[in-house]
């Protein structure tokens, strides 16, 4: 699923408030069949953690953490068993084999960005959010960027929800939803 | 002049804007604490010193005291009654005093009629009770005591057996005006008639005593009798006015204003880089600001000028705070100090506030100006292109910058300069070598993460991620721990090892003053009571006149001890071999041919500081009468073997025409110390010192002045403390975005929580380690190097370290983590990222 918008329109909100990372000032989000608002901080984080994965902007990857450890966080937090042997196979998987104990500042962005969806994917979750994935990339590497994410999320069978304003990159979705002032048309 | 105005009304909305968002925080409370150990003691010694100067004319009991080791000339006193003094005399000096059987070791004073020509004596019924002012004496056959006397159950009334004489107890001594605070007096007060001083055959001939006279009078009387008694005082002799009031308590507050000040100048210098550390953080967070004031046409001189007005601000208001916490500080320190100086003190002047001012401007000018100057250099092109490349505050620079302020500080506080190099250079180089290790350390963290778990690896990512912030912290932690683990683990350790260190028979008794007429008694006295035969030396009173052809004069001299040495009267003693603790290092001891000549042996360190060599000749005038000898060896003693040494001796054959008096050491076990009580009693001149004892009351000299330095370097540890944060602090966004990521990705608080302990418990753990390790070597370096014996390592000060360090950072730690945990993830989708 797409959320289409201009910059400005809402999409990063619902995001947040979709993934609980936010809370409605009015109005129910349920995940999983969970309403989010009746949960505190700690029971939304213990919701997601293994059930929701995300992909960021700006890849948003722990500074201090190698790729690898970057990777091990979801499935440590979702209390995977073996996560170290997940982690190596889905950095496999994304092209980064050669690259796990490289720091985020020693890997470009487009290698960040894999590492991330690595990441996401990793402790198999049942719904990624992705907002605006390849906005920091450049067209090329953002355009292999996209084949990884469809290309996973057709395996894994992932429900995909991507907040993006590039209405080709939407046409590739099952489903479109505009956003306009806060207001979904 | 309109600029200036403009600059003030920005400076004093920023600083409102800035203090109500907390900015100023740690900023304020870094100057405040620095503020206040230095204003702490800046108070302290001020009333001292104050108090030294409004008591002087108490403290010498008279306006004008001449002081001798020998009985002084009743022509003195003539000749001062007759130019209108008024005088009196009195002799003090240790005793050893029966009370209830046991033996004492007591300071006797015999005083004349008059005394105290200055300031009361005070007096109670009983022991600790306010004391009353009085103008009499005890009467002829009465002693009064100090309270510490009267502890061991002896009440007014009693009788105490000094010598051949026995005094009955009438009063309690409050207060003595002369005596001054408890540094300089080993053992309790008891004061006797002077009449009774004969009969009571304390003194021998040589006997180790005090003679003084006091006189008082008008200032021009004094003034001229002073000039006149100057011509006529015989060698030996001392003249003291109330210019020159308690020297020796003057030395001493000046030695420990110094040394209290340098454990001041450590919290200082932590601070400075807390406040060096927020100075940048508050620098870059900023540079937006100076960035749009430029845009607007702002001059480089406007920014510069509002925000180091920004920083006077802070400076007043770190420095009253301080000042306010310096006060509540001293109170402290002269709660703990003061009695070793004065009995009353008065009350605080402001005059030290002006230094904390000052501190915190200093302080303000040399750590936090660099940071900020980066303020005018904020290029206006950043309002639009966010992107543009920062030129960092570097913190290289930062660090640098701090050298001249601290040397300036320094010097403020100890005003030499060769010692302001040598301290400088000694703290850089500790630091430099508690940040090596720190380095090394935080370094050999890093194949621990792949094996560690999910809060041990973020917390060790974290670390890592960081090392020089990490380092920082590790050493400022590590050297505040490593100072209070020296004055209290360490001292305590070292003085036991050091006591445990000395042969369990080495002597624990001194017997001084024996005359030559008792030494075939002293044998059987030993013979009798089963004890080995005493080895008893002779020691002749000398005064040194000419090294060579040089007079020998205080004035000549630079070090402390020199002077000491220069003025005080040596014990000649004479021996056909050397003590077999004596190591000869130059020159050779006598043959028995050379007996009678006048040779010498001198021990090599005093040798060294009065600069004496191999083959000079020393001139000593003994007895009145001049006498030459050439020094043929010098030799090297050890002072620890608790056996009788003497700094020169001279061949048999040469003094023992002179008067001479003997001593001997012994080693008495629990058993036979009541033989002391039977000694005393049969040689009523001759004083005993128990080593346990006077040990013992060093102990609690140095226990006092290690609580007041404890009290300091308390300070020292928040200064340090508040290093942590204001590193912490630097990395708050940092810190907020990991949280947020990892709520979003599923983190429980209780998880985040845990990886925050987990780093700081490292942290903690390795700046305790390295303090607790920095503190043992230093203490292995004391024991071996200067007190010369074999330490013995114990992990116990480190393992106080690494838990002190532990408790330490996880607390402050966590302080400053607890607003980042609770906060919604949702910051995470909206940050740009923190790298490129």
């Amino acid at each position: 699923m797409a959320l289409l918008g201009v910059s400005g329109s809402g999409k990063t909100t619902l995001l947040g408030l979709l993934a609980g990372l936010d809370v409605a000032s009015s109005g129910q989000v349920f995940l999983d069949g969970t309403e989010l608002g009746a949960l505190d901080e700690d029971g939304r984080a213990a919701l997601r953690a293994g059930r929701v994965g995300f992909v960021f902007q700006n890849f948003q990857l722990l500074p201090g953490l190698t790729a690898l450890e970057n990777v091990l966080l979801p499935l440590e937090l979702a209390g995977t068993a073996s996560p170290r042997a997940t982690a190596q196979d889905w950095l496999a998987r994304v092209g980064l084999a050669g690259r796990m104990a490289h720091h985020p500042r020693q890997l470009s962005g487009g290698e960040q960005q894999r590492v991330a969806i690595a990441r996401a994917f990793a402790a198999s979750p049942a719904i990624l959010f992705a907002d605006e994935p390849t906005g920091n990339l450049d067209q090329r590497t953002g355009a292999h960027i996209i084949e990884l994410l469809f290309e996973i999320n057709r395996e894994q069978g992932t429900t995909l929800v991507m907040a993006t304003h590039d209405e080709a990159l939407a046409g590739r979705c099952d489903r479109r939803l505009h956003l306009e002032a806060g207001r979904l048309l | 002049m309109r600029a200036s105005l403009a600059s003030l009304r920005f400076a004093a909305r920023q600083f409102r804007r800035d203090a109500r968002a907390g900015e100023l925080n740690l900023l304020t409370t870094a100057l405040g604490i620095a503020v206040a150990c230095v204003t702490a003691v800046g108070f302290f010694v001020d009333r001292v010193e104050r108090g030294l100067e409004a008591q002087a004319a108490t403290l010498l009991g008279a306006d004008l005291v001449i002081q001798a080791s020998h009985p002084l000339p009743e022509t003195l006193s003539e000749l001062a009654r007759r130019e209108g003094l008024r005088t009196a005399r009195l002799v003090q000096f240790r005793s050893v005093a029966i009370l209830d059987g046991r033996p004492q070791l007591v300071e006797v004073k015999a005083v004349g009629a008059g005394y105290p020509l200055r300031g009361r004596l005070e007096i109670a019924d009983a022991p600790f009770a306010p004391g009353q002012a009085t103008t009499s004496l005890p009467s002829p056959g009465e002693a009064w005591v100090a309270p510490r006397l009267l502890q061991a159950g002896v009440r007014p009334g009693g009788t105490i057996g000094l010598g051949a004489a026995s005094f009955r107890i009438t009063r309690v001594l409050a207060f003595e005006p002369d005596r001054g605070g408890d540094l300089f007096s080993i053992a309790p007060r008891v004061l006797i008639p002077l009449a009774n001083l004969p009969a009571s055959r304390l003194l021998g001939q040589g006997a180790l005593a005090e003679y003084r006279l006091l006189l008082a009078g008008s200032p021009e009387d004094v003034a001229r009798v002073r000039h006149r008694l100057a011509q006529h005082l015989a060698a030996g002799e001392k003249l003291l006015d109330v210019r020159e009031s308690r020297p020796e308590l003057r030395t001493a507050l000046e030695r420990a204003g110094r040394f209290l000040g340098l454990a001041a100048l450590l919290s200082v210098l932590l601070a400075g880089v807390a406040v060096a550390t927020a100075a940048r953080r508050f620098a870059t967070r900023h540079l937006d600001t100076a960035a749009i004031l430029r845009a607007h046409g702002a001059r480089t001189g406007f920014v510069v000028r509002g925000f180091a007005l920004e920083m006077l601000g802070l400076a007043v208001l770190g420095g009253t705070l301080g000042i306010l916490l310096g006060v509540l500080l001293q109170w402290g320190l002269a709660a703990i100090l003061a009695r070793l100086f004065l009995a009353e003190l008065p009350p605080p002047s402001w005059q030290p506030a002006i230094g904390g001012y000052l501190t915190a401007l200093i302080l303000l000018l040399g750590f936090a100006l660099p940071p900020l100057g980066a303020l005018a250099r904020v290029p206006p092109l950043r309002i639009l292109r966010r992107d543009l490349p920062l030129r960092p505050v570097s913190r290289g620079l930062t660090f640098l910058s701090l050298l001249p302020s601290l040397g300036l500080l320094l010097w403020w506080q100890i005003r030499d300069a060769q010692l302001v190099l040598t301290v400088l250079g000694g703290t850089l180089a500790t630091l430099g070598l508690l940040t090596g290790c720190a380095l090394v350390l935080v370094r050999l963290l890093q194949p621990l993460r792949t094996r560690a778990g999910f809060a041990w690896r973020q917390g060790l990512a974290a670390i890592a991620r960081r090392p020089s912030a990490s380092v920082i912290q590790i050493s400022a932690i590590g050297l505040a721990i490593m100072v209070i683990l020296l004055l209290s683990v360490v001292r305590s350790e070292l003085f036991e090892q050091w006591q445990h260190s000395l042969p369990p028979d080495a002597p624990n008794h001194f017997l001084i003053n024996i005359q030559s007429d008792q030494l075939d008694d002293m044998r059987t006295f030993f013979a009798e009571h089963g004890l080995p035969e005493p080895r008893l030396y002779p020691m002749v009173r000398a005064r040194l006149l000419r090294i060579g052809d040089r007079p020998v004069r205080a004035a000549d001299y630079t070090s402390p001890r020199a002077r000491h040495l220069a003025t005080r009267e040596f014990n000649l003693s004479w021996a056909g071999q050397p003590n077999p603790d004596n190591r000869i290092v130059a020159g050779r001891w006598w043959t028995a041919a050379e007996h009678g000549q006048p040779l010498l042996s001198l021990e090599a360190g005093i040798a060294r500081t009065l600069g004496i060599a191999l083959n000079d000749t020393l001139t000593f005038r003994i007895n009145g009468r001049e006498k030459t000898f050439t020094v043929t060896s010098l030799r090297e003693v050890d002072w620890d073997s608790f056996r009788v040494n003497f700094f020169t001796v001279v061949p048999p054959g040469i003094l023992e025409t002179e008067p001479a008096s003997w001593v001997t050491s012994v080693h008495l076990d629990t058993a036979q110390r009541s033989l002391v009580a039977e000694l005393v009693a049969r040689f009523p001149n001759v004083t005993v010192l128990d080593v346990a004892a006077l040990m013992q009351r060093v102990r609690a000299l140095l226990d006092r002045v290690a609580l007041a330095m404890e009290l300091l370097f308390l300070f020292t540890l928040l200064a340090a403390m508040l290093v942590l944060l204001s590193v912490i602090a630097t990395q708050q966004d940092e810190r907020r975005f990991e949280n947020a990521l990892l709520r979003s990705l599923g983190a429980r608080r209780q998880r985040l929580l845990h990886a925050r302990m987990a780093e700081h418990l490292v942290l903690g753990g390795l700046a305790g380690t390295l303090g607790g390790l920095a503190a043992t070597f230093v203490a292995w370096i004391l024991a071996v190097q200067i007190f010369h014996f074999p330490y013995a390592f114990s992990p116990t000060v480190t393992l106080i370290g690494l838990t002190l360090g532990i408790v330490v950072v996880t607390t402050a730690g966590l302080f400053a983590a607890r607003r980042f945990l609770d906060e919604p993830p949702v910051a995470t989708l909206r940050r740009p990222t923190l790298y490129r």
